[in-house]
């Protein structure tokens, strides 16, 4: 081989191992995009049922409820407009409280419960996550505007 | 009276910086010898300028000032000493006079072991350095200053987040932003070749140095930072793909990449325009992970407050800077050269290699740390990135790469063949990989990708083994001769491997398990027994504490107490914290956090078996101890010395 096509030949493999690579990335990076709904639009069926989705606003009051013989937690998420019943099982974060804000990640079930698969609240107590102050907003915005 | 004159002492820095930012640029430009001169004195008066500011907002933190707005957020009677003095950078504003302390103290390294350098060298260095500083004291003090005042005064500070109330919290900011900021050394040498039009195998023997000790600070900071999480957030986490991790993780990349590249240029004289390149995006990364953190476009524990003005000025700060660096680099890179050329099969071939994939692996992680930002600045809709992605593509990276460091430093620079590094190699590949088939049937069950790891970071051992009998013969002799770069090399090496085999066992055979225990209840995970014992009160300093009594036997082996808290920190209304408990081995760590209080004693507590979790750290002890190692070579003091006959120890050392 020359010096001409083994260089040639060099960059050829190596622009089919940079698409390769791309494809891949790129395929991952869609498959692990988790998108963000309030608990309104997944009320209307706006989210996708095959795939894992978060969702924010606050614990309803007096609605936390721990089952007696398992780890298991049940709790209201409610962006003011349309109420989410959520299930949990394991540790919630040291933050979570009834009446603050949340943001859970997991899928719908069959029987309109959300199953989250983790529970966030890590921000501290006067500050509010971007993705709860929207879906406030998105369902009430005069309230949420009092709100704040 | 105090926090006026660190102001004062602020705005003084400031326009020191602008001196020697301005002057020493000039004085290269004209070969105004004074002019150049004059870079290391105000690099010395603008160090000291932020000292005093720093030590005047310490003070403040001490004396309790809670007239300080800053010490109020951040401080309280009660915390103890050396928490207000480490409180310092517990918030934006002081840990950002932080970055300009440790900007001030980089730049009085340089100016202090510069002297050798050509005076045009150092003078241009040190003003690039200026103009770094003058865009964080500029940032500091236009929208971040630490010593406003709080009217009315405050009776008692808002506390320290507790989290930070920790002794991992004292050493992983600082080492983080030594790190961080010492790249910012890298890039003002880079910048100071570009200007100077020298860019060659000497000026890559100066940066390297300086760039080898940013990358062990940023390694420590990381290392910490990872090791602080794991046992302080309470859950048992050490890497959480989070954008604040990500933007450290970033530079850390293309910085591995720069050292690997700087040795390519050092040793061969070629790489020369990439290995700039290299240097200016290192830099910009760090300026990208000082807007992710300030900016308050992410929610994390790292995450300060939020202030859109912030994050525009850093932006801005980044757009400039980087932007004109590349514009100099268009104009200048072209007349650099090529420098020597290489053969297919070569050690240069192999480390282009190593750099397109931590080139590769940086730009996946910023696609995933970024995009979410992008898309929700655009208003498309708040999405994020699970870790899973993550995951998938930086382990396929990783593992090509990890054997290129068991291969690289046996193949020969210029010109090698296959079949050669084949006939040495292929016994070391062999027994890897039996190795590191056999050893997964000790755990649960056997997985390709496991072993695979495995076999990669056992590979890197044998390697170096092979490397060192081949050079020394494995005799003390022979290995007491070995230069401190060559064995500081295969311990960063090893360090990689260890990280490798630790990644491995613990994302594979870690069990975790939630679980309601009362009092004298137990649970059985990987072979051991946690028995809990109930939980009793207990007052700290500034919390409340529920502190559980957890037994860890195996079979009729006590193993360990462990007495996990739930600690409630009264001045942050009731924030409550979870304090884990641990059973560190050399093999595994056993891991107790209490979750939710029940009725009748009842407690959610969470176990954790994880296995080899201690040689994640082990290996970047190890990484950093050899990136000092290679510093402290003293090749990179000689040759200078030949090259600029000079005085002093200098000269001495030499004979």
């Amino acid at each position: 081989m020359t010096p001409r096509k083994r260089r040639l030949v060099f960059a050829a493999g190596a622009l089919a191992a940079l698409g390769v690579a791309t494809t891949l990335v790129l395929n991952a990076f869609e498959d692990n995009l988790v998108f963000y709904y309030t608990p309104s639009e997944l009320h209307s069926g706006k989210a996708p049922a095959s795939r894992s989705v978060r969702i924010g606003g606050l614990v309803e009051a007096g609605s936390v409820q721990r089952d007696p013989g398992s780890t298991l937690v049940r709790f209201r998420v409610t962006d003011t407009a349309v109420t989410l019943p959520v299930t949990y099982e394991g540790i919630l974060p040291d933050l979570f409280r009834e009446g603050q804000g949340v943001v859970a990640e997991g899928r719908m079930d069959d029987n309109g419960v959300f199953q989250a698969r983790q529970v966030l609240a890590k921000h501290d107590e006067n500050y509010k996550a971007a993705e709860v102050t929207e879906a406030l907003e998105r369902a009430a915005p005069h309230a949420a505007a009092v709100a704040n | 009276m105090l926090p006026e004159i660190g102001q004062f002492a602020l705005a003084l820095a400031l326009a020191v910086a602008m001196v020697q930012a301005v002057v020493p640029l000039a004085g290269a430009a004209r070969s105004n010898a004074a002019w150049m001169r004059s870079a290391r004195y105000s690099a010395f008066a603008q160090f000291l300028m932020v000292a005093v500011a720093y030590g005047c907002l310490t003070t403040a933190f001490i004396t309790n000032d809670f007239s300080v707005q800053y010490v109020a957020g951040n401080s309280n009677s009660l915390l103890p000493l050396y928490y207000r003095i480490t409180a310092v950078w517990g918030g934006h504003e002081g840990s950002l006079l932080l970055w300009v302390l440790m900007l001030a103290g980089w730049s009085v390294a340089v100016a202090v072991f510069s002297r050798h350098l050509p005076l045009d060298m150092s003078a241009r260095v040190l003003g690039v350095l200026g103009l770094v500083a003058v865009g964080f004291l500029g940032f500091m003090i236009f929208t971040s200053n630490p010593f406003m005042r709080l009217f009315p005064v405050a009776m008692e500070g808002h506390d320290l987040n507790p989290m930070l109330q920790d002794p991992g919290m004292i050493y992983h900011p600082p080492l983080l932003y030594m790190g961080y900021v010492g790249f910012s050394v890298a890039f003002a040498f880079a910048i100071a070749a570009l200007l100077s039009g020298c860019l060659d195998a000497t000026w890559a023997r100066w940066s390297r140095p300086w760039t080898t000790l940013a990358w062990v600070s940023l390694t420590c900071g990381i290392g910490l930072g990872s090791w602080w999480a794991y046992y302080e957030l309470g859950w048992g986490g050490w890497w959480f793909w989070d954008p604040v991790e990500n933007a450290s993780f970033m530079p850390w990349l293309t910085g591995t990449a720069l050292i690997h590249s700087l040795a390519v240029t050092e040793k061969r004289g070629t790489f020369r325009s990439w290995t700039v390149l290299l240097a200016i995006i290192t830099f910009g990364l760090t300026l990208l992970g000082a807007f992710l953190v300030r900016s308050g476009v992410i929610t994390s524990v790292h995450a300060f407050a939020t202030d859109p003005e912030r994050g525009v000025f850093i932006l801005a700060f980044f757009a400039v800077t980087i932007g004109l660096s590349l514009a100099l680099y268009a104009w200048r890179a072209p007349s650099v050269g090529l420098g020597g050329g290489f053969g297919t099969w070569s050690r240069e071939t192999l480390l282009l290699v190593n750099n397109v994939l931590l080139v590769v692996a940086a730009a996946v992680v910023l696609l995933g740390t970024v995009y979410p930002l992008a898309m929700d600045a655009l208003g498309a809709g708040k999405i994020s990135v699970g870790p899973p992605y993550f995951d998938t593509v930086f382990a396929p990276l990783m593992l090509p790469l990890a054997a290129l460091v068991a291969i690289g430093p046996l193949v020969r620079w210029k010109q090698d063949l296959p079949t050669r590094t084949w006939q040495q190699m292929r016994m070391t590949a062999i027994a890897a990989l039996s190795a590191a088939a056999v050893w997964p049937l000790f755990y649960a069950h056997w997985s390709p990708y496991l072993a695979l790891g495995l076999f990669t970071g056992l590979w890197v051992v044998l390697a170096i083994g092979l490397e060192l009998h081949q050079r020394t013969g494995l005799r003390p002799a022979g290995l007491a001769r070995l230069r401190p770069s060559h064995l500081g090399m295969h311990a960063a090496h090893l360090g990689l491997a260890l990280v490798v085999i630790g990644v491995g066992m613990v994302k594979s055979y870690e069990v975790e398990k939630d679980v309601r225990l009362a009092p004298g209840e137990s649970v059985d995970i990987a072979g051991y027994n946690f028995t809990f014992d109930g939980t009793y009160p207990l007052p700290g300093p500034n919390y409340m504490a529920d502190r559980g009594t957890v037994h860890v036997t195996r079979g009729e082996e006590t193993i360990a107490t462990l007495h996990p808290e739930k600690r409630t920190y009264a001045s942050k209304r009731g924030m409550p914290m979870t304090k884990a408990s641990l059973d560190r081995g050399l093999l595994r760590d056993l891991y107790v956090s209490l979750g939710d209080p029940l009725d009748k004693g009842a407690w959610v507590i969470r176990v954790y078996y994880k296995p080899y979790i201690g040689w994640l750290w082990a290996g970047c002890v190890l990484m950093a101890l050899g990136g000092l190692l290679a510093a402290s070579d003293r090749r990179y003091r000689v040759r200078i010395a030949q090259a600029a006959p000079a005085k002093g120890k200098l000269a001495m050392g030499r004979t």
